[in-house]
């Protein structure tokens, strides 16, 4: 993917639809200082800061001689910067990285168990997704590097994705990155692991080996780095070898914390394709949930692909909800709402969860070991999922945070 | 290049030039504070005696028309936009001036769309002397370069009647093309193929131009009904093939914005007026064409249907998602002043609930009160928006001129005015120190709502206190400026010239702000 003894290197995107974005082109040269032509939408409004950030990272790698074309359409600094230094590391070898500042916003660590209903995927090389997917309030944004980034454009989307997790505000979304298949993927984690990630994505796993490479990289990265902040890993499961080392896959190591499943590569791989009504998956899909809820982590569905048909969207996440997942991945912002609000309790669910955690305080309250409710002893998985169904629909605004003062 | 050498500071702090075109302009005193007195302009006086007896006022062609109401040098051409970028008529109307040779026209649209950029050869070569209305695209770019001879003016709809009832314009021929009409020159725009729902914005044109051409390829015999534009007002009338490009005209049907992040702003804004009580029952709203405004409707209808609300009224532009309301008992009336895609047409015709309306009883500033006051909200855009809640809508960040005022600036006398605005647009911020060219003072703009926090002026304190416990994203103005920066860097101003291109008109015909040329790239 590297080429070191090219003298001229390109970054960005300029097609038509493109935004936020920019297409530049490097050339070193021997002598004559640095030359830069600037066509921008925003030139007089930015055309001195841009040509300045330009300057800034070229000498910040050396480089006194060259000639650069920028065509701006609208980049946030931390774009453009991550798209020259796409450029100038495909033809000088550096170990420097220029980073953008973290924003105060992003810099708070998950907790394992944290809600992960919705996961917004976004492609990895396209900036103008990127910039208000927070609004749209998912509970984790994913930066995909693997399917939706084309393959002469994955080296450049890392040095995006990297400045996106310290400069782009995620509006409190989990920070998630999909990094590509093993083996590869392991050297997409040198431009993650030490840059303020929670949870990595691992497509295509397929047993424990897989998960325990990830860990390695990553502990190795962080013992460089001197960093030991914890991150979180959901392997994503996508073939009939993986389903059926979904239990080895889910228990490999202490820091798996959901497992996911990818339907359409799952469907092509047992040599059919995927339907409405999901036959096909049935297996796949209970396969995965009992082997999340064996290891104790959350079980999350496959994307819905139309993104149009938000009636079939429902209808698959009541479906899924009642296979036991708790959460699916996301790929249009509209979708975030109809995920969240279905796989949410309904009003039956609350009524009964109310029950349950009110009899368990009183019982705690009165120092009763035994939790009884009307004539039925309360097991604590009860009371655990009961908290679950409140902390869900305090969440999507069905209940009140303080619901005991109000009944 | 023309020069200016007059120029006075308005109240707005803005310089502003004391002649426009050769003719004395008055600066822009405040909201409210300039009182014309005097009389209104009189129509020149006509008499059966010099029209067909039989009432037939057909003649041959458009040319032949233009000959007979004496086209001459310097003249001020009208017409109106109701066909947007399907208008067939204004171009032709030029090229026929060019061809006998004719200079110094003025040209006055209700407003230019992207298909009349094909008059800037009749700019650059003479035929036209300037344009009056607004200047879109190509267009504006051309005046913003300085290109065109004279200054241009921009007005607002009600802007444009306020002129001509005031003779500060002064029509020589009016041409309005109709989608249908009969031989006196009554007129509609609800039938026939090139239909386009009202023709309110060539009303005062009929009503105060010297001479007046209908020009129509839908001609029905007498009498044609309704006659939005009545045929007593008309001297020729013209049968041509085709007057418009319908599907240009009107869309078959206009879709709500796909886009995630807009959709999100619609939502909000609706969320703002339900939480700050405006949705009420009996209560009236206006919401614009663009993608968001669409968007705005769908959210109310939800709203409403959950919390059995019907509004009285409501003014379009119309389009199917209104429509739908009407039709499903939401909202008693539809007061439309342009239509926007068939199914407004359609109901414009069905239905005597859906209303027509002209700049006059919409929006004319120098009348006994409008329409506009009377609706409890609206929902509109801006280019960039200030601290001081001053709002553009004409120019952009980097200085040129790219849209025209519509009924934008006599929307803001509505009871609450909300800018539904994204806080950056790619790498431009919206909400900044100061507007490019200020369109409407802060003082009527009282809700800036940004997909990263509501605010709210605070001279409308009663909004504040409505919505402070609403989990609204409520922030100061500056707050939302620093975010914007914060994404986007602060940006350089724009670099103009000493030389005026164009001036925007307020409301009561004095001018608020002036359009500077942008000064060209080494």
């Amino acid at each position: 993917m590297r080429m070191v003894n090219k003298s001229i290197a390109s970054a960005g995107n300029k097609g038509e639809k493109d935004r936020s974005d920019c297409f530049l082109s490097l050339e070193l040269t021997g002598s004559g200082g640095i030359k830069i032509d600037l066509i921008s939408k925003v030139k007089a409004l930015y055309g001195e800061t841009i040509l300045s950030l330009c300057k800034e990272v070229l000498h910040f790698f050396g480089i006194e001689n060259a000639i650069m074309n920028v065509e701006d359409k609208g980049a946030l600094p931390f774009v453009m910067a991550g798209r020259i230094e796409a450029a100038i590391k495909q033809l000088i070898e550096s170990d420097k990285e220029f980073l953008p500042e973290t924003i105060v916003e992003n810099q708070f660590q998950t907790v394992r168990d944290r809600q992960r209903i919705t996961r917004l995927y976004l492609p990895g090389n396209t900036p103008g997704l990127m910039l208000n997917a927070g609004i749209h309030t998912p509970d984790g944004i994913i930066l995909d590097l693997e399917d939706a980034v084309g393959i002469n454009k994955k080296y450049e989307a890392r040095f995006l994705v990297r400045n996106a997790l310290h400069a782009l505000n995620f509006m409190g979304a989990e920070r998630m990155v999909r990094i590509n298949q093993m083996p590869g993927g392991l050297d997409d984690l040198d431009f993650i692991i030490p840059h303020n990630v929670n949870l990595i994505l691992i497509p295509k796993c397929e047993s424990s080996t897989h998960v325990h490479l990830v860990n390695d990289k990553i502990n190795a990265i962080q013992k460089r780095f001197g960093l030991a902040n914890p991150i979180w890993l959901m392997p994503i499961i996508e073939s009939a070898m993986g389903v059926l080392k979904a239990l080895e896959i889910a228990q490999a190591a202490e820091n798996v914390v959901a497992m996911a499943i990818g339907l359409e590569d799952y469907a092509a791989d047992i040599g059919t394709q995927r339907t409405m009504e999901g036959t096909e998956s049935f297996f796949a899909r209970c396969q995965v949930v009992n082997a999340c809820k064996a290891a104790g982590i959350q079980a999350i569905d496959s994307v819905f692909s139309d993104i149009v048909d938000m009636a079939g969207l429902k209808e698959n996440v009541l479906h899924s909800k009642a296979l036991g997942f708790d959460g699916m991945g996301c790929i249009h912002p509209l979708q975030i709402k109809v995920i969240q609000d279905n796989f949410a309790p309904n009003e039956m669910e609350i009524k009964n969860a109310k029950l349950v955690v009110n009899a368990f305080i009183e019982a705690t309250m009165n120092g009763y070991g035994v939790v009884s409710l009307g004539n039925k002893m309360i097991d604590a998985p009860v009371v655990k999922r009961a908290q679950r169904t409140i902390d869900l629909a305090v969440k999507s605004g069905m209940l009140d945070e303080n619901w005991r003062v109000f009944q | 290049m023309k020069k200016i050498d007059k120029l006075v500071t308005n109240s707005m702090g803005k310089r502003v030039p004391s002649e426009v075109n050769g003719k004395p302009a008055i600066p822009f005193r405040g909201v409210g504070k300039y009182i014309p007195k005097g009389q209104n302009f009189g129509a020149t006086v006509a008499s059966c005696a010099s029209f067909p007896t039989d009432g037939n006022k057909l003649v041959g062609s458009l040319k032949e028309s233009l000959v007979n109401a004496g086209l001459n040098n310097g003249m001020t051409i009208s017409t109106h936009h109701h066909f947007r970028n399907g208008d067939l008529i204004a171009n032709q109307i030029f090229d026929i001036a060019a061809e006998m040779g004719f200079k110094d026209l003025i040209w006055f649209p209700s407003a230019s769309f992207e298909c009349n950029s094909y008059l800037i050869k009749y700019l650059e070569d003479g035929t036209i002397h300037h344009i009056e209305g607004s200047m879109n695209g190509s267009l504006g770019r051309f005046t913003s370069e300085g290109r065109m001879k004279g200054l241009g003016v921009l007005r607002s709809h009600g802007g444009r009647y306020q002129s001509v009832q005031d003779g500060e314009v002064h029509i020589d021929i009016a041409i309005i093309a109709s989608p249908t009409a009969d031989f006196f020159g009554n007129a509609n725009g609800i039938d026939g193929p090139a239909s386009c729902g009202s023709l309110g914005f060539a009303l005062v044109d009929s009503q105060y131009a010297d001479k007046v051409i209908v020009i129509t390829d839908n001609l029905v015999p007498f009498p044609c009904v309704p006659w939005q534009i009545q045929g007593n007002y008309v001297d020729f009338v013209v049968k041509v093939d085709k007057i418009g490009i319908p599907e240009k005209i009107i869309s078959g049907t206009t879709e709500i914005t796909k886009s995630p992040d807009r959709l999100y702003l619609a939502e909000l804004t609706a969320r703002f007026c339900e939480e700050a009580r405006i949705i009420k029952d009996g209560f009236s709203f206006q919401s614009g064409a663009g993608g968001i405004s669409l968007a705005v409707s769908v959210y109310f209808k939800e709203i409403m249907i959950r919390q059995g609300i019907k509004a009285r009224f409501a003014r379009g532009g119309s389009n199917k998602y209104l429509v739908s309301m009407l039709e499903e008992g939401l909202i008693d009336y539809i007061i439309d002043g342009q239509t926007f895609d068939l199914e407004g047409v359609r109901s414009m015709r069905e239905n005597q609930n859906h209303v027509w309306s002209s700049p006059f009883t919409s929006y004319n500033y120098h009348s006994k009160g409008n329409f506009a006051q009377l609706v409890d909200v609206v929902i509109l855009g801006a280019t960039e928006i200030d601290v001081n809640f001053n709002a553009n809508v004409v120019t952009h960040s980097d200085g040129h001129l790219l849209h025209g005022i519509g009924g934008w600036q006599n929307c803001l006398f509505s009871k609450t005015v909300i800018l539904t605005v994204p806080l950056f647009r790619d790498r431009i911020p919206v909400i900044k120190d100061e507007v490019t060219t200020v369109c409407g003072p802060g003082e009527l703009i009282d809700v800036v709502i940004t997909e990263r926090g509501i605010a709210i002026n605070p001279l409308r304190k009663d909004l504040i206190e409505k919505t402070k416990n609403s989990g609204l994203p409520i922030v100061s103005i500056h707050e939302l400026k620093e975010m914007a920066e914060k994404f986007c860097g602060k940006p350089a101003s724009p670099i103009f010239t000493n030389v005026p291109v164009a001036v925007v008109k307020w409301v009561d015909g004095t001018i608020l702000d002036t359009i500077w040329q942008v000064k060209p790239s080494e």
